[in-house]
Formats: structure tokens, C-alpha cells, sequence
């Protein structure tokens, strides 16, 4: 591109309808902004669209919306989340995740030097999952019309010839294993909202999991029936989601599930489940019996699964109950949530 | 947690359970009213259910502020919520809740209420402050542990000249609740309740300690055992209430000790008293019109009432008929016995105030307890 | 119920604020409703105010005595 008058003033420009008007000024923001940080041989090309090869197997896709509030947190931002969040969508079907777009929804007087946080973010959580950023959109909307930024990718990827994880293949006496601590995300954001404030460390467990995914499937092969990542509602929605596709029942053993003891204290602060936290760096695997023990060894040998744990078993269950044998000794039902997740008094 | 964990332990729980299965008089029930709701969600969450023998039976009582709100109390916040110049804080618990024909305040909030979640009343009084065209009316709601908070914010607002600052008062008293579910004329139409003892109120006793209770004791002939909430607390409470029965005791007794005392917290119910008076009846969701079972602005404060200062007008919304809440929330019914339970109440729709919030007695049941109704109990 | 928990006062405020933590979490609440407290008290909170402090000594005797009924 040649005859741009100015670089963009990173340091102390901002958004204007220009950016998104389709002329010179788009133009320069996605040379100079976005380019700059995913920079790929099909970005350079300049086209509408970017045509790309795939090996043999099956192609798996997937389109996701990330409209996370704030647009940074501890652990991450927007950008890495939504690469993290789509790769993750794709490895869930076992799958090699390969190429992604990106549309990007900007409000008017959104800062460049944010923008290219989140975009430089996005290039480097794309590299370092190996997927490249091929294709993507830049629209500008007036003031108060967006809350800052919000995202929507899509990603496709190729399953390796006969893998098919599926709710459908999960039988009685399969084994549900987790990959790590949960609630580490969904506290994370909520420790930064204005009208909660409180102070902790917790970090977003934000990350892309396929190379994980990878390293269970040399362990389990078709031992393992299905993977999902449990993110928004936590691990009682994907659970009861699972329990009902597959027309089962889980029992889950309370003691065995991992809760960072500052995610707990935050969960008792505000009156939430740590079940009921999203998790954007975590799966949920059902298994058969005969692998669990070696996949199990496989999540804990990587970084990513250092705190896996099995938690619980499908059973035989009409009304497809999550069923729990609390860590007190008794037991009880892990639901869906309810509505919204709002912190109570009472 | 330090104070938490200790009391969550599973072999105590063990051993305590062991201890009232060798106490309990298998010739009798044991019909105990837990009158709050976090003592319903402990026993839900916790399951502790399945470790009390057979003939000891958890009755769910009516001690969720949020559950016994009024629908027609909602429908006054909205109506309020949507006056442009009004700023609505609530507390999260409050925005699901429903009012007439499926309104609330999270839907007002869609249809362009400025309605916003606080934590505590201290951010109520900065949004007054940071907004001096608007309006901002802070949605009291509580059992006397949160009245104390709310009278703090309306002395500080005083001390602040905030002059664009209210309060919509629906703060509820526990000891005419208790006394209401003894001996209210519903109980001839509903049937006679039969509760053998009452798991007394943890952090309100905090406050108002346990002296309130002891005519409901006395003229009831009920023990009562002020309980904290965590699940070996509850252990040890039934227990306690357990040897009651069996020695014919009718006492207050504290198992709480470590955070109650017999006169409560003097300073918080001072400032209870220089805002707030009683008032004649309040409405409580569930058990109807309760005398003494709310409270207003005493005159001083009145130029921080909504009410008066919007002349909100008084909505009355009656419960679906089929509701059995009242009876439920008495234990004569339980919540399968609700034709409406599970089928159009759920807590996704509800329709009555024990499925209102997490720890209303069918929403406890329903969320926590209904695989219990497809299974034999094992008899221990 | 009425939603609290136990913290640990960790710095005392001016205007009768105070910071707590829970196993690493804080936050800052008002203490107006309670008289004589120090650093390393624990009380308990809700909607953010501390409403009583706990008396360690109280809750230690309800641990002897809820082990002890466990042992009967």
C-alpha cells in the first residue's frame, strides 16, 4: 500500500469512523495495525478472502463471539481469549486446529494503543498455537454503540482419519476427567468489575489446549469418547449438556474436583459454585475405563494438565442427573445454573 | 478458610451422625423447622439429608428476605426503576426476582431502567455522589443482618447532605415470622403444623442475639437452637434438639458461640433504632400479611423514603392459586406435593416464593434434592 | 440467609473502613458496626460490612466438643 501521509499515531490516536468507512484510513489501521501483528503470507496477499490446502481427513469449523467485559484482565485479554477460545472449540473434536478469521467491531474513540495490545496478543496466542490468522473484518461503530471492542472469529481444523468424539459414544462406567483447577477464568474477570472489587491473584487459566488434546489422544486413541471445554456455566452446564446428548447420568465425587483455595474463598465471598465459573483454559474428557489411568498420566506429563484429576463416572440415568457425593457426605445434584450468574446476598 | 473448613469436616460429620442415630427415639418423629435459608442450602448443598436417620425430618422454612418480597413489592421497584431520573441500586439477588406476570427488574434493566447491582450500600451512597442530577434510591431488602448496613448508609447520607439519595424500604423481622407460622389464622384453613423445634437464624442472631427468641420458647413450648451455618454446625444443632425433645425441654439454646452472644451486637441495633420503627403488618410473600413483620423510616428520616418521596402507590399481586407455598413454608406440605412444582415452577419460571431464590425450599429441592424423589431412601 | 463469611482484618482504615482477607483474597469493608477492633481479628462479613467479631476462644470449645460427640 503506498501513499499513506502518516504513520498511525499509535501512542495517542483512537478510532474514528474513518477506520471503518473503507477508505484510506481502513486501510492504513489493517496494514499498520493488524497485519503488523499477525502477519502472514495470506494477509499480505490483500485479498477478500485467502485460499488455503488442507491434508486428508475430515475439516471440522467453528464461529465464536467474544464480548468479554473488561477487555483486559489478569491473564490475558479479548485477543488471546478469542484465539485460545476458538482453537479450543476445534481441538474439542480432536482435531489439528489450522487456520482462523477475525471481525473486529470497534467503537468509535477506541484507543490504537489498546487495539494493538489486543491485536499483537492475538498474533502472538495464534503463533504460538500454530494457526494463522488468514482472513478477517474491520467495522467501526459510533460511541455507545459497542462496549469497546468485541470479536467474532471463526477457525476450521482436520480431525486425524477415525477419531469421531461424540456425546453419543459415552457408555456406563466411563470416566470424567478434568484437566485442571476450575473457576480461574470467571473470577479472574470478576475481581476487575467496578461494582464487586476485590483484590487477588488469581489469574485467567486462558490457553489454547490442542497440543494437550494431542498428547491424550496418543494416550487414549478411542478410548476416549468425548472433550469439551467447560467455559461459559462452568463444569455443570457442559456435565448436564454431555448427560443429556448422551442419555446418561454422571456421579461425581466433590473431593476430587480441583478449586484453587483462592477461587473458593472468592466463590464464598460472593455466594457462587466454583461448578458454576466459566473456564477458558480447561476440558472436561469422558473416557472408557480401560485408558482413564493412561490418559490421566498423559494430561498430568503436560503443563497445561499438571492438576488433572479423574472426578467421577457416567451411569445408567433416565433423568439424566450430574449427581455429586459431597466431600461432607452426602449427596446432591450439580444443576444447570439458573439465569444469570449474579452474586447474592442471601 | 480458617472458621469454614474445620466445620465441613466429613469424619466428625461421621461421628455426629452416628451420635444422633443412637439418640433418636425411633418410636417418634423429629419434625425440625430450619427457619433460614442458608440453613436450607446447607442442607441441600451438603446432602445432609442422607446422614440423619429416617425419622428426622428437615422442614424448610421461610427465611430467604428474597423468597417472602411481595411480587407486588417488585412491581413497585420497576414502576420506580422506570422514571428517567431515577438510578435503582439492588443487590444481585434481587434482579431475577419476579413481579406481576413475569416482570423483573433484569427485564426493566432491557426495556432501558438504569437498574444497577451493588455489592454493598456503601456503593450505593458513590453513585449518589457521582451522579447529583439523578435520583438514586438504594432497594432495601433483608432480615436483621442487613438492616444495619442500610441504616449506616441513611446516617451518612444524612452527614453527606445528599439530597438526591432514598431509600425503598422492604426490610423483614425474623421473631414475628416465627411466630407467625405457630399460630396464624391460615394455619385452620391449611391444617395444624407440627414442628418439634426450630434451627434458629445464625448471622441475624448475630445482631439481634438470642433473647427475641425466648417467647416463641416459651409460649410455644418449641426449642429453638441459634445455628451457624455451616453443616457441622447443623450437625450438632440437630443433635442438640434431639435431647430437647427426648428431655422435654423447651429452651433457647446457642450452638453458635463462637459468634453470638445472648444480647447480640448493642451498636448495630442502636442504629437499627435511631432509623428504623416497626410497622404495623408487612406483607411476607408466602405467609400473607405478618403483624410487626417490617419496617419503615422512623418521621426523622422519612425525607429518605421512596415511597413518600415518589408517593409510590401500594401494588398488591396475588399468588397463582394453586401455589402451595404457604403451606410448604409451614411444613405441612412438601414441595412435590405442589402441582405446580417441577412442571410450570421451576427455577427458571417461578411462581411461587419458595422457588424465588437458590434457597427457597423448592428451589433447594429442586436444584440440589429432586433425585432423591426417584430413589428409595436406604433405611439406616 | 444472610450471606457472610469469616476474614481476617488485615489493616485497619480511617472512616471506619477496614481491609479483610480470605485465603488471599481481600477486600475492603466498613468496620461501623464494631467497636475495639485489631489486625489479625477475624469477623465475619456481609454485603460489606463486619458484623461481629469471632471469639476464637468460643470456637475452638465448639471444635473440642463437636470431636468429642463425633468420638461417643
Amino acid at each position: 500500500m503506498r501513499g499513506h501521509q502518516c504513520k498511525l499515531d499509535i501512542k495517542n490516536g483512537c478510532i474514528d469512523l474513518s477506520h471503518g468507512s473503507g477508505g484510506r484510513a481502513m486501510a492504513q489501521l489493517i496494514s499498520g495495525l493488524f497485519h503488523e501483528a499477525f502477519g502472514n503470507e495470506w494477509l499480505a496477499r490483500g485479498n477478500d478472502q485467502s485460499a488455503f490446502d488442507v491434508g486428508g481427513g475430515r475439516m471440522v469449523m467453528t464461529t465464536d463471539g467474544y464480548v468479554v467485559s473488561p477487555l483486559f484482565f489478569p491473564g490475558g485479554n479479548i485477543g488471546s481469549l478469542a484465539v485460545h477460545g476458538t482453537v479450543n472449540d476445534i481441538a474439542m473434536a480432536g482435531a489439528r486446529p489450522l487456520y482462523l478469521s477475525a471481525s473486529f467491531i470497534i467503537e468509535e474513540g477506541f484507543r490504537f494503543s489498546h487495539l494493538k495490545m489486543i491485536a499483537e496478543s492475538m498474533g502472538e496466542a495464534a503463533r504460538s498455537a500454530g494457526v494463522h490468522i488468514i482472513t478477517g473484518d474491520t467495522k467501526v461503530v459510533e460511541r455507545g454503540k459497542a462496549d469497546g471492542l468485541f470479536i467474532s472469529t471463526a477457525g476450521v481444523g482436520v480431525v486425524p482419519d477415525g477419531l469421531d468424539l461424540s456425546a453419543e459414544n459415552a457408555r456406563v462406567g466411563d470416566r470424567v476427567l478434568i484437566s485442571g483447577t476450575l473457576g480461574d477464568h470467571g473470577i479472574a474477570i470478576m475481581s476487575k468489575r467496578q461494582n464487586l472489587a476485590f483484590e487477588t491473584d488469581v489469574m485467567s487459566d486462558s490457553a489454547s489446549l490442542h497440543d494437550l488434546v494431542v498428547k491424550m489422544v496418543e494416550a487414549g486413541g478411542h478410548g476416549i469418547r468425548l472433550m469439551r471445554d467447560p467455559t461459559r456455566g462452568g463444569l455443570a452446564a457442559t456435565l448436564n449438556e454431555i448427560a443429556q446428548q448422551s442419555d446418561l447420568g454422571f456421579r461425581l465425587q466433590e473431593e476430587a474436583i480441583p478449586v484453587k483455595p483462592d477461587v473458593a474463598a472468592a466463590c464464598e465471598l460472593l455466594g457462587l459454585d466454583p461448578l458454576h465459573v466459566a473456564n477458558e483454559g480447561k476440558l472436561v474428557a469422558i473416557v472408557s475405563p480401560e485408558v482413564a489411568d493412561a490418559v490421566l498420566a498423559a494430561m498430568r506429563a503436560h503443563p497445561l494438565g499438571c492438576d488433572a484429576a479423574e472426578i467421577g463416572e457416567a451411569i445408567a440415568d433416565d433423568h439424566h442427573f450430574v449427581q455429586m457425593a459431597t466431600s461432607f457426605g452426602g449427596g446432591c445434584i450439580v444443576d444447570w445454573l439458573s439465569g444469570e450468574q449474579l452474586p447474592r446476598i442471601c | 478458610m480458617k472458621y469454614v473448613d474445620e466445620f465441613r469436616d466429613k469424619e466428625i460429620a461421621l461421628g455426629l451422625a452416628k451420635a444422633i442415630r443412637a439418640e433418636v427415639d425411633l418410636a417418634r418423629p423429629y419434625r425440625f423447622m430450619e427457619f433460614c435459608g442458608g440453613h436450607t442450602h446447607t442442607v441441600s448443598r451438603y446432602g445432609l439429608e442422607d446422614m440423619l436417620p429416617n425419622n428426622v425430618r428437615m422442614i424448610h422454612g421461610p427465611g430467604c428476605p428474597v423468597c417472602v418480597l411481595p411480587a407486588g413489592r417488585i412491581d413497585m421497584a420497576i414502576h420506580l426503576a422506570m422514571r428517567p431520573e431515577v438510578i435503582l441500586c439492588v443487590y444481585g439477588d434481587l434482579m431475577r426476582v419476579p413481579g406481576s406476570q413475569g416482570a423483573s427488574l433484569l427485564k426493566a434493566k432491557a426495556r432501558g431502567a438504569d437498574v444497577r447491582m451493588v455489592y454493598s450500600t456503601i456503593d450505593a451512597i458513590r453513585i449518589a455522589e457521582e451522579n447529583p442530577a439523578r435520583e438514586v434510591v438504594f432497594f432495601a431488602i433483608g432480615f436483621e443482618t442487613t438492616t444495619p448496613p442500610t441504616a449506616i448508609m441513611i446516617r451518612l447520607a444524612e452527614k453527606k447532605h445528599l439530597s438526591n439519595f432514598s431509600v425503598f424500604c422492604n426490610h423483614v423481622l425474623t421473631p414475628p415470622a416465627m411466630q407467625n407460622i405457630l399460630e396464624s389464622s391460615d394455619i385452620r384453613n391449611i391444617g395444624g403444623v407440627e414442628i418439634d423445634g426450630f434451627i434458629g437464624p445464625a448471622h441475624v442472631s448475630v445482631i439481634i442475639g438470642t433473647t427475641p427468641y425466648e417467647f416463641i420458647a416459651e409460649e410455644f413450648g418449641k426449642p429453638i437452637v441459634i445455628t451457624g451455618f455451616e453443616p457441622l454446625d447443623m450437625m450438632q444443632a440437630i443433635l442438640m434438639l434431639v435431647r430437647q425433645v427426648n428431655e422435654h425441654r423447651h429452651e433457647v439454646e446457642n450452638q453458635y458461640r463462637r459468634a453470638v452472644i445472648r444480647d447480640g451486637n448493642l451498636r448495630a441495633k442502636e442504629e437499627v433504632s435511631t432509623v428504623f420503627e416497626l410497622r404495623d403488618r408487612f406483607e411476607w410473600r408466602g405467609l400473607g400479611r405478618v403483624p410487626y413483620g417490617g419496617l419503615r423510616l422512623k418521621p426523622a428520616y422519612t425525607k429518605y423514603d421512596a415511597e413518600l418521596r415518589f408517593g409510590m402507590r401500594e401494588l398488591c399481586v396475588a399468588d397463582d392459586p394453586a401455589c402451595e407455598c404457604g403451606a410448604i413454608l409451614r411444613g405441612i406440605k412438601k414441595p412435590v406435593d405442589c402441582k405446580l412444582f417441577g412442571t410450570v415452577c421451576t427455577p427458571v419460571t417461578p411462581m411461587g416464593s419458595c422457588m424465588v431464590s437458590s434457597e427457597g425450599a423448592c428451589a433447594a429441592h429442586w436444584t440440589y434434592g429432586r433425585f432423591r424423589d426417584h430413589q428409595q431412601r436406604p433405611v439406616s | 440467609m444472610c450471606l457472610a463469611i469469616p476474614a481476617a482484618v488485615t489493616k485497619i482504615l480511617p472512616d471506619e473502613m477496614a481491609v479483610v482477607s480470605i485465603d488471599g483474597v481481600s477486600k475492603e469493608i466498613s468496620i461501623a458496626l464494631i467497636e475495639d477492633l485489631a489486625v489479625g481479628d477475624y469477623v465475619i462479613i456481609h454485603v460489606g460490612y463486619a458484623l461481629t467479631k469471632i471469639d476464637p476462644e468460643e470456637a475452638r470449645r465448639t471444635l473440642d466438643l463437636l470431636r468429642e460427640l463425633s468420638a461417643e
